[in-house]
């Protein structure tokens, strides 16, 4: 039923070219939102974090991502930050890139480049936590 | 009539920089975009610094040393006002989606106070790092 209301509005041309919109635009909101809902605390303790680090030293450092607490708020913030970012740098690169090859290719860069972040993070925080930093 | 002759190219597009007269509340969504790009390498460079920290004592000093310097320092300061910005923009962004705050009058003052906010949240954790020996 709904699939019929919305093909309602469509024009034939429209319909024939199957270029209407991709159906993900609540599924991408909803992302966009609750992972900034997350990262206003996450972000602000990662300030607070980063300040007492950068007054500290790589013993100090590694002492501090052994804690538990800190790896786990560490591993939150670098993944709902890159969820985040990974959305909102599409949009940007779907609302100013036109052209089609170029316009795919950063979408999937912007891709690979948030995906190879968060495990590299999330495998050096845990190699970290886990083993020690050495 | 909306156009649909033209193909892929005919469809609509964002309002690009050249056709916005400058006011506040479009100065914020640009900067609100350019604060993004910022962010988007900060979170490159938070991966990096624990890929640093796993790495060992070296890459931890080439890190800390990199990040350390002038340039390095001035790249942490403006996304240190990417991310207040970002947070002040994302609460009255939420109060949009929620159908409030739209009236010229209140877009214009939440957009100046995201900015001032951001302002003053840098000027405090650069001074608060300056205090604690952070830099």
């Amino acid at each position: 039923m709904a699939e019929l209301n919305s093909e309602r509005f469509r024009t034939p041309l429209s319909r024939a070219r199957g270029t209407g919109a991709a159906r993900h635009g609540v599924s991408h909101f909803m992302t966009e939102r609750v992972s900034g809902i997350a990262l206003i605390p996450l972000s602000l303790w990662g300030v607070f974090a980063g300040l007492k680090l950068a007054a500290g030293d790589f013993e100090g450092a590694a002492v501090w991502l052994s804690s538990p607490l800190n790896a786990v708020l560490l591993g939150l913030l670098l993944i709902a930050a890159l969820i985040h970012l990974q959305g909102a740098v599409q949009v940007v690169i779907e609302d100013y890139i036109h052209k089609f090859t170029t316009k795919s290719a950063l979408v999937i860069l912007n891709i690979f480049v948030c995906v190879l972040s968060g495990f590299l993070g999330i495998f050096s925080i845990l190699k970290v936590a886990l083993t020690g930093a050495f | 009539m909306t156009d649909t002759s033209r193909g892929l190219s005919g469809r609509p597009m964002s309002p690009h920089l050249q056709v916005w007269r400058w006011h506040i509340t479009m100065a914020c969504s640009i900067l609100h975009r350019a604060c993004v790009i910022g962010l988007y390498a900060g979170a490159v460079l938070l991966a990096l610094w624990a890929l640093a920290l796993a790495s060992g004592h070296e890459s931890y000093a080439l890190y800390t040393g990199v990040m350390g310097s002038l340039l390095g320092k001035l790249v942490l300061l403006g996304l240190t006002f990417a991310l207040f910005f970002n947070i002040a923009y994302a609460i009255r962004q939420t109060f949009w989606d929620a159908g409030v705050g739209f009236a010229p009058k209140t877009a214009d003052l939440t957009g100046a106070a995201a900015i001032a906010f951001a302002v003053v949240a840098t000027a405090v954790t650069w001074v608060i790092a300056a205090a604690t020996g952070a830099l």
